[in-house]
C-alpha cells in the first residue's frame, strides 16, 4: 500500500481545471438578485482528491454543476486543460447523492449509458460495462434492475456508471449520504483503495461534501465554502497518509482545525428594520435566521451546562449522532439568540445561556421572546401587527420583504422558520388557513 | 378534464381561444367550397351475423384513431414541454380544444375529408376516424406534457452529463417516464372513444345522412328500428370485446408498464400482474426478435439520429433554410389568422342577438344538469367508495366487477334508458341526466376508493382509540382524507358530463328526434341541421363556460386540496 498520495502518484501533476472568479447569481424579477456564489478562484491539478467543504445551501452543488457544465456561471471563467467548457465536459463524470438511475433499465443498461452517448459500438459497450460492473463488485447484478439493489449497490452502479466513461475527472454531490453509516464507510474505503492504487483511469477527484470527518478521512486537499454567497474560506492540503484512521490524533487534529473553521465564521452585522423594508441591491442584506429548533437548542444547552458550561463541538456533535450540518443551526440560533458562543470549536453558554437553562418553561419562552425582538425580522413583523388595528397581517407580506434578500424558496422557509420561533416563544401566532400572522388578546400589550 | 395545469394569463387564453374559432371556421369556410357530395350512405344490416365484421371496423377505426393520438400526442407535448415559446401557445389551445365537444368538430371534419377525397367511402371513413381522435387525444396529451415537464431533475442532469443526444434522451428517459400516465390515459381514451362511438359512426349534415358499418351503427340502427334483440346482441357484443381488450391488452400493458415506476422504489402494494405478460416475456420468438430485430433498429436509429445531426450541422446554408422556412411558416399563420378571424366574425355576426340569447339561456340549462349529474354521482359514489376503500378485503374483489361495469359504454344502454322513460312528462330530461351520471359517476368513485384506501392505518387507528363516530368520524377524518381525490374525481367527470352533453341531449330513437333544452341540443341540431353559425356561437359559448369553470371553481379547489389536505 503507498503511504502517501505523492509517491503512489509519481507523474508530474498537470493542471486540469482552472475557476477564474466565477460567480453566479439568479436574476429575480424585483431585481434584488440572489448572489450563490461569489468570485470563486481556484485550480485543481491532476492527482488531487479534493473534497468541496460546506454548510448545506452554500452553493457547493452548484459549483459542481459548474464545473461539469450542467449550469453555466454568471461571470467568470471555468477553463478545462486551458480550454473553456461550454456545454457539459466530456472530460468529467458525475456521482450523484440521489443516485439518479433509470428504474426502467437494467444495471448492465445503466452502466452503458454513457458510452451509447459517445456512439460506441454495442459488443465494445457490453465488454466495457462488464468490466466495470466487475471492478465494483456487482457481478451477477448485470440484469437487476435498480429497484431490486439496495442503496448502497445503487451508488455502486451509479460509481459504474461514471467510470465508464474513462472521466478525467470524478465529481461526485456527495455521495454517500444517502447511504447508512455501514454501507457507507465500506464504500468509501472502496473508492479511495481504486483510487490510491490507481485501478482506475480518473487523474483526479471533486467531492463535495457536508461531513468533515468524511472530506478528512478521503481528501488530500479541503476547500471551504461559507454560506449566502458562497466564497472560498479556506483551502488546507491535508498531509496525512493513507490509509487514515479515524482514532489517530494526527486525524483528530485536522477534524478539529476544519471544524474551527467552519464554526468560527462570522456571520454579516445585521441591518436596521428600516434597511430591512427598503432594500436595494447595494442596501444591507438581511442574515438568515438559523433553522434549528427550540427544544433542540434547549437540549443542548442543558447538555453543555451539566458538563461545565464548556465543550468541543465535534465530541458533542459524535456523541449525539449528528453531523455538523444538523448541529451547526442549533448552535448558530444560540449564538445569534446571545444564549451561547461558538470559539475555536467549542462551544460555551453565556450567563444568559444560564439563567435560561435554569428557569421554568414560560420564563424560557420569555427570555427568547425578549432576545428575539433584538432581530431585524422579528422587530418588523412585531412592529407591524402592533400598528395594525386587527393585529393581522397576510403571510404574503412578510414574504414580500424576504424576497428582497432571499431566493422565493429559501424566503419562504425563513418565514416559516421565524413562525416557527415567534410561535415557541409565545410572540405571535399563525393561522395556516388565512394564511396570516396575528396577535393573540395577551400578546397585544407593549412589548 | 385535466384542470392541474399551472396557471397562465387569461389574455393568452383570450386570443388563443380566438384563434382556435378562427382556424375552425376557416377550415368550414374551405371545406363548404368544395363540391358536394351525394350521401354515401352504407345500410346496416342487422343480422347476428354482421356483428363479427362490424365489431372489426369499428374496432380498426378506433385503433387508428388511438395511433394518431398516440403520435399527435408524444409530438405536441414534446414541443410544449421542451420549448418555451411553443409552451405559451400549445397549452391554451389545448384547454379550449379539449372543452370543445366531438360533434362541433364534426361539420369541419366531415366536409374536408369529402372535400379531400370525393366520392368515395373514405373520405366518411376517415372523418369518422378524426371525430373519434378529437374525442381521444387530449387527455393523452396532458398525460405526456405532465410527465416531460416533471422528469426529475436528477435524471435530466445524468442524461445531460453524458451527452446523450436529444433522441436518445427521449427514448432512455422521457419516453419511460411519461409510459405510465401514458398506459392509464390510453385506457381512459379507448373507454371515451367507445362512449362516442354512436355519435362517431352515423351522423347526418344538413339533408345528408352517413353511416358507416360498424358497431356503433348497428346499436343505434336497433335502437332506431325498436329491434331490441339486435340491440342485446349489439350491446353483448360490445362488452365482449372491452373485457378481452382488457384482458388481452390492458392487463399486459399496465404489468409491463409497473417498471417505469420511479417514486418510492419500494414496489408499493402487490403490483399488477398478467398472465399473458408472463407467456409473452418468456416466448422464445419475441426474445430472439427483440435480440435481432428490436436491438439492432435502436442501434441504427441512434447512429442515424447523430449522424443526421452531425450532416445537417456541416452543410453550409441548412440554418438559412431553416430560419427561411420557420419565417414563410410564420407568415402563412398570420395570413391564416387573419383570414380566419374575418370568416368567424363573419358568421357570429349572421347570428341575430336573440338566438344568442337562447345559446345562453341552453348553457345554463346544461349547467343545471351538469351540476345535477355531478350531485347525483357523488351523493352514492362517496359513502360507497369510502366503504369500499375501508374494506380492503371487499376492495380487492369488487374492484374488477366494478372496472367492467365502469367499461360498457353508457351511450349503448341510453337507447333503453330512453325507451322507459319517454312516455313520461319531462322523460328525457331525466335521462340526460341519467345518461351524464352514468357515463361519469366512475370517475368520482374509483377516485374516492383511491382516497379512502390511501387513509393511513394510524390515522384510522386513532380515531377508533378516541371513539369517533358518525358526522365527527367524516368531518375530522374521511372528507379532509379524500378531499384531494374526490376534487380529481368531480374535475374529470364535470369534463366527461359537459362532452355527454351533446348524446344526451339530443336522441333519435324510433324514428323520432327527442331534445331537450340544452346546448348540447343546439350543437348536435345545429350540426345535423348544417346551421353553422349556430353551431359556432354554441361551441363558442360553452367552451368559455367550461374553460371559466376550470379557472375559477375547479383550479382554485384543486390547488386548496393539493395545500390543505395532502397526506403526506
Amino acid at each position: 500500500m503507498p503511504a502517501s498520495p505523492a509517491k503512489g502518484r509519481t507523474e508530474k501533476p498537470e493542471l486540469l481545471l482552472r475557476l477564474l472568479g466565477v460567480t453566479k447569481r439568479y436574476p429575480q424579477p424585483d431585481a434584488y438578485d440572489i448572489l450563490v456564489l461569489e468570485d470563486i478562484t481556484l485550480d485543481i491539478w491532476s492527482g488531487q482528491f479534493v473534497a468541496l467543504l460546506g454548510p448545506s445551501g452554500s452553493g457547493k452543488s452548484t459549483l459542481l454543476r459548474i464545473v461539469t457544465g450542467l449550469a453555466q456561471p454568471s461571470y467568470g471563467t471555468v477553463l478545462y486543460r486551458g480550454r473553456p467548457v461550454a456545454g457539459p465536459n466530456p472530460h468529467a463524470a458525475m456521482v450523484f447523492q440521489t443516485f439518479a438511475l433509470y428504474p426502467w433499465l437494467t444495471v448492465q443498461q445503466n452502466v452503458e449509458i454513457g458510452l451509447l452517448a459517445k456512439g460506441v459500438p454495442a459488443a465494445q459497450r457490453r465488454a466495457k460495462a462488464r468490466e466495470l460492473i466487475s471492478l465494483i463488485g456487482l457481478d451477477g447484478y448485470e440484469d437487476a434492475l435498480p429497484k431490486e439493489l439496495s442503496g448502497g449497490m445503487r451508488q455502486r452502479v451509479g460509481f459504474a456508471r461514471a467510470l465508464a466513461v474513462d472521466p478525467e475527472l470524478l465529481c461526485m454531490d456527495e455521495p454517500f449520504s444517502a447511504l447508512d453509516f455501514l454501507t457507507a464507510e465500506n464504500l468509501r474505503s472502496e473508492l479511495l483503495d481504486l483510487w490510491i492504487e490507481r485501478r482506475i483511469p480518473t487523474r483526479a477527484i471533486l467531492m463535495v461534501t457536508h461531513g468533515i470527518e468524511e472530506a478528512v478521512f478521503m481528501a488530500d486537499r479541503i476547500i471551504i465554502l461559507s454560506k449566502n454567497p458562497a466564497r472560498v474560506i479556506a483551502d488546507l492540503a491535508i498531509p496525512l497518509p493513507y490509509p487514515r484512521n479515524r482514532k489517530a490524533p494526527e486525524f483528530l487534529h485536522w477534524v478539529d482545525q476544519v471544524y474551527q473553521i467552519v464554526t468560527g465564521v462570522e456571520e454579516p452585522a445585521q441591518p436596521t428594520v428600516e434597511e430591512l423594508i427598503q432594500p436595494g441591491p447595494a442596501g444591507a442584506k438581511l442574515a438568515p435566521i438559523p433553522a434549528g429548533h427550540p427544544p433542540m437548542l434547549a437540549g443542548l444547552l442543558e447538555l453543555v451546562v451539566d458538563r461545565g458550561g464548556r465543550d468541543d463541538l465535534y465530541r458533542l456533535g459524535a456523541e449525539l449522532l449528528l453531523e455538523v450540518d444538523d448541529l451547526l443551526p442549533v448552535t448558530d440560533a444560540a449564538e445569534l439568540l446571545g444564549l451561547a458562543l461558538v470559539e475555536q470549536g467549542d462551544l460555551i453558554v453565556t450567563p444568559l445561556g444560564q439563567r435560561f437553562v435554569a428557569a421554568s418553561p414560560a420564563e424560557r419562552r420569555a427570555i427568547i421572546r425578549e432576545r428575539l425582538l433584538d432581530i431585524p425580522l422579528f422587530r418588523l413583523i412585531h412592529r407591524v401587527l402592533h400598528s395594525k388595528a386587527n393585529h393581522r397581517m397576510g403571510r404574503d407580506f412578510f414574504l414580500d420583504v424576504l424576497e428582497g434578500h432571499f431566493s422565493p424558496a429559501e424566503a419562504e422557509r425563513q418565514l416559516d422558520v421565524a413562525i416557527n420561533w415567534g410561535r415557541w416563544a409565545d410572540l405571535f401566532h399563525y393561522d395556516p388557513d388565512s394564511e396570516q400572522l396575528y396577535l393573540a388578546e395577551d400578546q397585544t400589550g407593549p412589548a | 378534464m385535466n384542470s392541474a395545469e399551472s396557471v397562465k394569463t387569461p389574455v393568452a387564453d383570450v386570443l388563443v381561444g380566438a384563434l382556435v374559432l378562427a382556424l375552425f371556421s376557416l377550415l368550414l369556410a374551405w371545406a363548404t367550397r368544395g363540391p358536394h357530395y351525394a350521401a354515401g350512405t352504407g345500410t346496416i344490416r342487422l343480422a347476428w351475423s354482421a356483428l363479427p365484421q362490424d365489431a372489426a371496423y369499428s374496432w380498426l377505426r378506433m385503433a387508428a384513431a388511438y395511433l394518431l393520438s398516440l403520435g399527435f400526442s408524444l409530438v405536441y407535448a414534446y414541443l410544449a414541454a421542451f420549448n418555451a415559446r411553443w409552451e405559451r401557445i400549445l397549452i391554451p389551445i389545448l384547454d379550449i380544444l379539449q372543452s370543445i365537444p366531438v360533434l362541433s368538430f364534426l361539420p369541419v371534419v366531415l366536409e374536408a375529408f369529402i372535400a379531400l377525397v370525393p366520392g368515395s367511402r373514405l373520405g366518411v371513413n376517415l372523418a369518422s376516424i378524426l371525430l373519434i381522435f378529437t374525442g381521444q387525444v387530449w387527455n393523452m396529451v396532458f398525460a405526456c406534457y405532465h410527465s416531460f415537464i416533471t422528469v426529475p431533475r436528477d435524471l435530466e442532469e445524468l442524461a445531460r452529463s453524458l451527452n446523450l443526444s436529444a433522441w436518445q434522451r427521449f427514448r432512455l428517459l422521457e419516453l419511460p417516464y411519461a409510459m405510465v400516465g401514458l398506459v392509464y390515459n390510453s385506457m381512459m381514451s379507448w373507454a371515451g372513444g367507445w362512449f362516442f362511438l354512436m355519435a362517431c359512426e352515423m351522423f347526418s349534415l344538413g339533408n345528408r345522412n352517413y353511416q358507416l358499418e360498424g358497431l356503433g351503427s348497428f346499436l343505434q340502427t336497433a335502437a332506431n328500428r325498436g329491434d331490441w334483440g339486435a340491440e342485446g346482441a349489439g350491446l353483448v357484443t360490445l362488452v365482449a370485446m372491452i373485457v378481452a381488450m382488457d384482458q388481452v391488452i390492458w392487463r399486459p400493458l399496465l404489468a409491463w408498464a409497473d417498471k417505469f415506476k420511479v417514486e418510492g422504489w419500494q414496489a408499493e402494494g402487490a403490483g399488477a400482474h398478467s398472465a399473458i405478460l408472463r407467456l409473452l416475456r418468456r416466448s422464445r420468438l419475441l426474445a430472439w426478435a427483440g435480440h435481432h430485430l428490436w436491438q439492432p433498429l435502436g442501434e441504427a436509429l441512434d447512429q442515424g439520429w447523430a449522424r443526421a445531426g452531425r450532416t445537417a450541422r456541416a452543410i453550409p446554408g441548412v440554418g438559412a433554410v431553416l430560419g427561411l422556412v420557420r419565417a414563410l411558416v410564420v407568415a402563412g399563420l398570420f395570413y391564416s389568422l387573419f383570414a380566419a378571424l374575418k370568416d368567424a366574425a363573419h358568421l357570429l355576426a349572421a347570428v341575430p342577438a336573440a338566438a344568442w340569447g337562447t345559446v345562453l339561456a341552453a348553457t345554463a340549462a346544461t349547467l343545471g344538469r351538469v351540476a345535477a349529474a355531478l350531485a347525483i354521482s357523488a351523493a352514492w359514489t362517496v359513502p360507497v367508495g369510502v366503504w369500499v376503500g375501508l374494506h380492503r378485503q371487499w376492495s380487492a374483489r369488487l374492484t374488477p366487477i366494478s372496472q367492467i361495469a365502469a367499461s360498457v359504454p353508457a351511450t349503448a344502454l341510453f337507447p333503453g334508458l330512453v325507451a322507459l322513460l319517454i312516455h313520461l312528462r319531462g322523460g328525457l330530461a331525466v335521462a340526460s341526466v341519467l345518461l351524464m351520471v352514468l357515463g361519469t359517476q366512475w370517475y368520482i368513485l374509483f377516485n374516492v376508493i383511491a382516497g379512502a384506501t390511501a387513509i393511513p392505518e394510524d390515522l384510522r387507528e386513532a380515531t377508533h382509540l378516541f371513539g369517533l363516530k358518525g358526522i365527527l368520524l367524516w368531518r375530522t377524518l374521511i372528507l379532509p382524507a379524500i378531499f384531494p381525490y374526490l376534487v380529481t374525481g368531480l374535475v374529470t367527470a364535470a369534463g366527461g358530463a359537459w362532452n355527454a352533453s351533446i348524446v344526451a341531449e339530443y336522441v333519435s330513437f324510433q324514428g323520432h328526434v327527442y331534445t331537450v333544452f340544452g346546448v348540447g341540443a343546439l350543437i348536435a341540431e345545429s350540426s345535423a341541421a348544417a346551421h353553422y353559425p349556430l353551431l359556432l356561437a354554441a361551441t363558442a359559448t360553452l367552451a368559455l363556460t367550461v374553460v371559466g369553470i376550470n379557472r375559477l371553481v375547479w383550479r382554485r379547489l384543486y390547488q386548496k386540496a393539493s395545500q390543505r389536505y395532502t397526506l403526506s
